[in-house]
């Protein structure tokens, strides 16, 4: 009933194709259509400082959507999603080191980080709750060793250091034009969640989740589509740790801690569990919420607050507190996310200005 | 397949927990294009004759043969694509999802496109099968008269119409055998009228052979080809309803024997479940 609720009075499905397209209505396909064309635009402006944020919102926000669909999609809990998305970035290094070009090497590690998610994934598909939650646990701390120790993949404590992309000659040495890349992969990795939510193993996939017992009657394979989950989850966290290894240009072995881990859950709960469009949202709020904790800091600094609390010092912790907090807000008000959040701004303003 | 093979036979199915026996060698045979109904009072193992067959539970004994193939040992997800449906007896509907999805959920052993052509949703021909799909779906979301409710989510239904979803649900499959759990179980007068409706048309107009459990006797006995009777997981009775009514060993399991009740006691009309 929500679904019909959003579609403005006089906008009639007249086939089965209308009814199943990804945005509800012609103005949410123009809307969207036209955000793509506006981000194209931001590189022009020469602020580096938002094109930083927006590149980082953007391979986070792959990673995260890759999360989603493990953790929202799936219901299977993981809590190893950094190290994943550190064997992508280290993957996609070491490939172009070992001769592939850069735009290549993306893809590729993304598809080496499926097969290492799958090898977690084939005794995980068997777990469910705090169990698997463990097994994703031991996954984080086996690969985070392995970055120490493997100096061949890793290149050690001393990291590696990798390139940016180039096509046909043409590089994609400023931060200008990598942004161009992100953007596509970031088009391309949410269209085809979206596409995947809308046909057979998507709806499979959430079936798991739901009920499981009812799913099997139905002729899914629990352990395929529990494994295939992790597959594909995997496959975004590496798409999304290469476009950070060739953005960032250096590789460290510390990188991917649990608490980057968390932070991956973080955004997917903030930005809403089980929603494609929420992941994104997830991760720019992540990476926005640090920078207005530290923009209002800095507008205390030199206050008297500041000389009371020591703020100067403190505002890294701040940061860290300001991501705690915002979770715990959100499992308390919104425990649906920002997704739902704008569904419901949207459903206010179909009604405005009256009630009903 | 010979067309006199049985398209289900239970040979003499045993199923025990522990100490319990759910199942005592109970052995029965359905034909093809039977509507087919096991009762017994709560607890006489009729639940678990129907996990039995859907592949929930494995009988400790005994055999199970679809259209005259052993699939005792086969996982449930496998049962499907031979053409086997069912019901639950508590909800068990895809909650987040819309009525729409759910019934889709079931097309799924049907469709061909996976993970990779579903991300190309328009260049791997995903987009073309989904919707010849939504298509046959739509013929039975008009047969159950769900039309309204189709973009709802199926968690925030009324229970009847919860019961109707999963009907589509598990009709979606295209089984050659449905089981249905108590379909009528919680509903009001009006619905189990509907409810018998579909079960007959389904079973007339769509030629699917029907395996039901119902405590409705009114029903049972108004719409059923034949009907088995359990009771403490043996088989007491087989036949046509009116034979089964008549078979004293179904009275003493239903209503206790006049020597059993001393006389004037409350368990007279109590055990009347």
């Amino acid at each position: 009933m929500a679904a019909i609720a959003m579609t403005p009075c006089g906008d009639f499905r007249e086939s089965y194709r209308a009814d199943t397209t990804i945005f509800p209505t012609r103005l949410s396909r123009a809307f969207a259509i036209a955000g793509i064309a506006a981000l194209c635009l931001v590189p022009l402006t020469g602020d580096r400082y938002v094109l930083s944020l927006m590149i980082q919102i953007g391979y986070l926000g792959i990673a995260a959507l890759g999360l989603n669909i493990l953790v929202g999609f799936t219901g299977q809990i993981s809590i190893g999603h950094a190290a994943f998305f550190g064997v992508g970035a280290f993957a996609s290094a070491w490939f172009v080191e070992h001769g592939a070009p850069v735009l290549a090497a993306i893809p590729l590690a993304g598809l080496a980080t499926t097969a290492v998610g799958m090898v977690f994934g084939i005794p995980a598909a068997r777990l469910k709750g705090l169990y698997l939650a463990i097994a994703t646990l031991a996954a984080q701390f086996i690969l985070e060793d392995f970055f120490a120790r493997a100096q061949w993949f890793t290149g050690g404590v001393a990291g590696r250091v990798t390139l940016r992309p180039s096509l046909f000659g043409y590089s994609f040495d400023t931060d200008e034009a990598y942004f161009y890349v992100v953007l596509a992969w970031v088009a391309l990795s949410f269209l085809a969640a979206a596409n995947l939510m809308r046909t057979r193993d998507g709806r499979a996939l959430v079936a798991v989740r739901d009920h499981y017992l009812s799913a099997e009657i139905m002729g899914i394979n629990l352990t395929y589509y529990r494994t295939l989950s992790f597959g594909i989850s995997s496959f975004f966290a590496g798409i999304g740790g290469a476009l950070y290894a060739h953005y960032l240009l250096f590789v460290s072995v510390e990188a991917f801690t649990i608490l980057f881990s968390i932070q991956f859950l973080g955004m997917i709960i903030i930005g809403g569990l089980g929603s494609v469009m929420g992941s994104m949202m997830g991760s720019a709020f992540m990476v926005l919420l640090p920078e207005v904790v530290q923009g209002f800091a800095d507008a205390l600094a030199g206050g008297m607050i500041d000389r009371a609390l020591g703020l100067g010092n403190a505002v890294s912790f701040l940061r860290e507190m300001a991501i705690g907090a915002a979770i715990i807000l959100f499992l308390i008000f919104e425990p649906d996310g920002l997704a739902h959040r704008w569904r419901l701004i949207k459903a206010y303003w179909k009604l405005y200005p009256f009630a009903h | 397949m010979k067309q006199d093979t049985p398209i289900l036979e239970a040979a003499q199915v045993s199923l025990r927990f522990g100490g319990v026996r759910a199942l005592s060698d109970v052995s029965f045979a359905v034909e093809r294009g039977e509507l087919f109904s096991i009762i017994g009072p709560n607890g006489a193992g009729k639940t678990s004759m129907v996990n039995c067959i859907s592949g929930r539970y494995r009988p400790t004994e005994g055999r199970i043969l679809f259209e005259g193939r052993d699939i005792t040992g086969l996982k449930p997800n496998h049962r499907a694509g031979l053409g086997i449906g069912r019901t639950f007896q508590n909800l068990a509907l895809f909650g987040h999802m819309t009525v729409l999805d759910n019934i889709m959920v079931g097309r799924h052993h049907l469709l061909r496109n996976n993970f990779l052509t579903g991300m190309v949703y328009w260049l791997g021909g995903a987009q073309r099968e989904e919707l010849a799909h939504r298509r046959e779906v739509e013929d039975i979301i008009d047969f159950l008269e769900i039309q309204h409710i189709r973009k709802a989510v199926a968690g925030t239904l009324p229970y009847g119409l919860r019961k109707r979803v999963e009907l589509a649900r598990a009709i979606a499959l295209k089984p050659k055998l449905i089981l249905l759990d108590e379909p009528m179980a919680g509903m009001n007068l009006e619905e189990k009228e509907d409810m018998a409706r579909y079960i007959v048309d389904l079973n007339e107009e769509w030629g699917m052979t029907v395996i039901m459990i119902e405590h409705d006797m009114g029903v049972v006995m108004d719409i059923s080809h034949r009907v088995i009777v359990l009771d403490f997981g043996r088989k007491i009775a087989e036949g046509t309803p009116d034979q089964v009514l008549a078979d004293p060993l179904v009275k003493r399991a239903y209503l206790g024997e006049a020597d059993d009740v001393p006389a004037g006691s409350e368990a007279e009309t109590g055990a009347v479940a």
